[in-house]
């Protein structure tokens, strides 16, 4: 199994490497740069701004301002955000990044405990009252957009009810302890849940095709005929093996993740790193753009890789090959 | 039921409902029992209705749309059908294991052959881990294999077909239970591979005193294994008698078809013969007699009603017009 961990990991250097070079290159690819746009005084004359194209090395030839870039990235050095004056990239990243994760875990948390048990109990009572529901809330949540789920989310439980805010990750600064988690654990329950939910129907869908699948098998016959009982048969024998493609694919959502949390933070006003992003699009952020977008594309190779290791953990026969 | 059985079915009957009116009569009304210590084997072609017969004595039919509907399945004075899903987990595997087919897909790919060679040891006989392992070496060795040790930590896919089905016995072995169903234990294997199962079988066999029911198509294993054999057709049992008795002097014409389609040394290959035709599928079984769009001695009063199993006082039964008294012309079936 360590052999085959290191050559994935030996494989993903390379791709790491090709990740930079597009990130680098869709920026260069992208129109204008700094120096021209609406944004700057048109008053500016246009000796000054090459000045300052050529102070800022914009004029050397592009595999040279690549490799500056990548070698200041490389020690986590992502430049000056143009928008926000004064502030480093990496800073303006890290002030956002850990409430995109802890969007992204509660989402993925959500998926899985409510995805896994509804999937085994559609799968051991198939076209049961459950099971019906279940597929019906599954397409119901395939068919809505994330957005209107969300919107509909804020209306019902945050503008109705009043059970969850609506915004944000705090409502008053000066919380500490217990206090200070439950305000974040309640501002993160909505966003969540809309975040989560999108994707547990794909998975409990999928689980209990998985698992009606495998108890079709002619090893879960003979695990029978040993007088296993159903729960041995069901939760060892079954689940063990429905579980293989789904652990995978949950190696990769955990990728997507952070790319899905965009349009969700958005309609959440959730300082994370989707709102950042799509401030800095508007304001043609470049440098915080292309640090996002590295960010994204390196964590969906982590959640390749991700899949990859925890496939062989769970199938014996990629271990050994 | 007669004390030394260890096996006793009775009219058992196992139908899968294929839609709204047709029924598929896999099993339809068979009886036939096992001595203890004795091999039955029960031949047969293909969809005849062996596996579903065995099925219903594990009842692992799969339900729906199989059930069984009628009958009963005494194991040593016990009627399986009479117990509950409960009692008959305790039942499996423990006084009564099976065999499968297709040892390349019979084992878990996720689990080690120890793991699953030493589960019905800690179910049913309620070991603990250390002590199953230790059992689970030992059978282990019993069906042959060397490197026990090793073996017990590797996965399915590292063993071959023949191993694989080894692990099979070992595990089907492990609780010593009074019968052991084979369904066609070594069909899916090499030719040299079948050879060593079945003198595995054989050995097993002779050590342990256990009762088999062996199911092939192959009259070849029939010779080599059983005592008794039943002949199946169509969901129901057409002849059965002792293995000598039913290669010496076999009468039904079905047999018959069956022995001549067997290689033999002394002839040469030429005249080799098949039966005609298919066995009918079970939902729609012909009238009268089942084995008679087949049949060369065919005549009107075979597709007249179904003939009776007929026994002729030395415990050799057909089930054939030809030898019920109302037909003629015996003799010249072979
Ligand atoms: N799941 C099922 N649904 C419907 N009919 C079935 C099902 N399983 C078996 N049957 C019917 O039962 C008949 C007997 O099947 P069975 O598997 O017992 O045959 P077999 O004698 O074991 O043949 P083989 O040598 O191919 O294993 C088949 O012809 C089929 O019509
Ligand atoms: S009953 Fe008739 S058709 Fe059937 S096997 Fe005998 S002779 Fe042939
Ligand atoms: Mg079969």
């Amino acid at each position: 199994m360590y052999k085959y961990i290191t050559r994935r990991v030996l494989q993903f250097i390379p791709m790491l490497f090709l990740v930079t070079v597009v990130v680098y290159g869709l920026a260069q690819a992208a129109p204008g740069d700094p120096m021209s746009g609406e944004i700057l005084d048109p008053d500016i004359p246009a000796e000054v701004l090459e000045e300052r194209r050529e102070a800022l090395g914009l004029n050397d030839p592009i595999p040279v301002q690549y490799w500056n870039w990548l070698s200041s990235v490389a020690v986590g050095d992502f430049g000056q955000s143009m928008h926000y004056t004064g502030r480093s990239v990496s800073e303006l990243v890290t002030s956002r990044i850990m409430n995109t994760l802890y969007l992204s875990l509660f989402a993925l948390a959500v998926t899985i405990l409510v995805a896994i048990p509804i999937g085994i109990y559609s799968s051991k009572k198939p076209y049961s009252l459950l099971d019906y529901s279940a597929t019906t809330f599954a397409f119901l949540g395939l068919a809505t957009p994330n957005f209107f789920a969300a919107l509909i989310a804020i209306y019902f439980f945050s503008f109705q009810l009043g059970w969850f805010p609506s915004q944000g990750t705090v409502s008053s600064v000066g919380l500490t302890g217990f206090e200070y988690f439950i305000d974040k654990l309640r501002h993160l329950i909505l966003p969540g849940f809309t975040l989560g939910l999108a994707s547990t129907a794909i998975y409990m869908r999928y689980l209990r095709t998985e698992m009606l699948e495998v108890m079709g098998s002619d090893f879960i016959r003979t695990a029978r005929a040993k007088g296993l009982g159903p729960g041995s048969v069901l939760y060892k024998h079954t689940l063990r093996n429905a579980l293989i493609p789904i652990i995978t694919l949950l190696g990769f959502e955990f990728g997507t993740l952070l790319s899905g949390a965009v349009i969700t933070e958005a309609v959440f006003n959730y300082p994370g790193l989707g709102t950042l992003f799509l401030n800095s699009i508007q304001n043609r952020d470049y440098p915080v753009i292309m640090a996002i977008n590295l960010i994204l594309a390196v964590t969906i190779l982590v959640g390749n890789l991700l899949a990859d290791i925890f496939y062989a953990i769970v199938d014996p026969r990629i271990r050994y090959d | 039921m007669k004390k030394d059985r260890i096996l006793d079915v009775k009219g058992l009957k196992t139908q899968f409902k294929i839609d709204k009116t047709r029924v598929a009569k896999a099993v339809d009304n068979i009886d036939f029992y096992i001595e203890k210590g004795e091999t039955l084997a029960i031949v047969g072609e293909s969809g005849s209705g062996k596996s579903i017969t065995a099925l219903s004595i594990m009842q692992l039919i799969p339900s729906p749309p199989g059930k069984i509907v009628d009958g009963s399945i005494e194991l040593d004075g016990i009627d399986l059908l009479k117990l509950n899903e409960k009692q008959m987990t305790e039942t499996r595997g423990n006084d009564v294991a099976m065999i499968f087919q297709e040892p390349m897909t019979s084992l878990n790919p996720v689990f080690t052959i120890g793991t699953q060679v030493s589960e019905p040891l800690r179910k049913h006989k309620k070991m603990g881990k250390k002590e199953a392992k230790k059992q689970t070496i030992e059978l282990l060795k019993l069906v042959g294999f060397p490197r026990a040790e090793d073996i017990f930590h590797e996965y399915p896919h590292q063993l071959s077909g023949g191993m694989r089905q080894r692990a099979m016995i070992a595990m089907a072995l492990s609780c010593a239970p009074k019968l052991i169903i084979a369904d066609e234990p070594t069909t899916a294997l090499d030719v040299t591979i079948q050879a060593q199962i079945l003198d595995l079988m054989l050995d097993m066999k002779k050590k342990t005193g256990s009762s088999i029911l062996m199911i092939t198509h192959d009259l070849g294993v029939v010779a080599e294994t059983a005592d008794r054999v039943a002949v199946m057709y169509a969901g129901q049992i057409v002849e059965s008698a002792s293995v000598k008795e039913l290669f010496v002097n076999p009468k039904h014409p079905y047999t018959v078809g069956l022995l001549n389609s067997m290689p033999k040394i002394e002839q040469d290959t030429e005249r080799l013969e098949s039966i005609p035709g298919m066995v009918p599928p079970a939902h729609n079984f012909p009238q009268g007699c089942r084995f008679a769009p087949r049949c060369k001695h065919a005549m009107e009063q075979c597709t007249e009603a179904l003939p009776e199993l007929i026994e002729d006082g030395l415990n050799h039964k057909v089930r054939c017009v030809l030898y019920d008294g109302s037909g003629k012309g015996v003799s010249h079936v072979k």
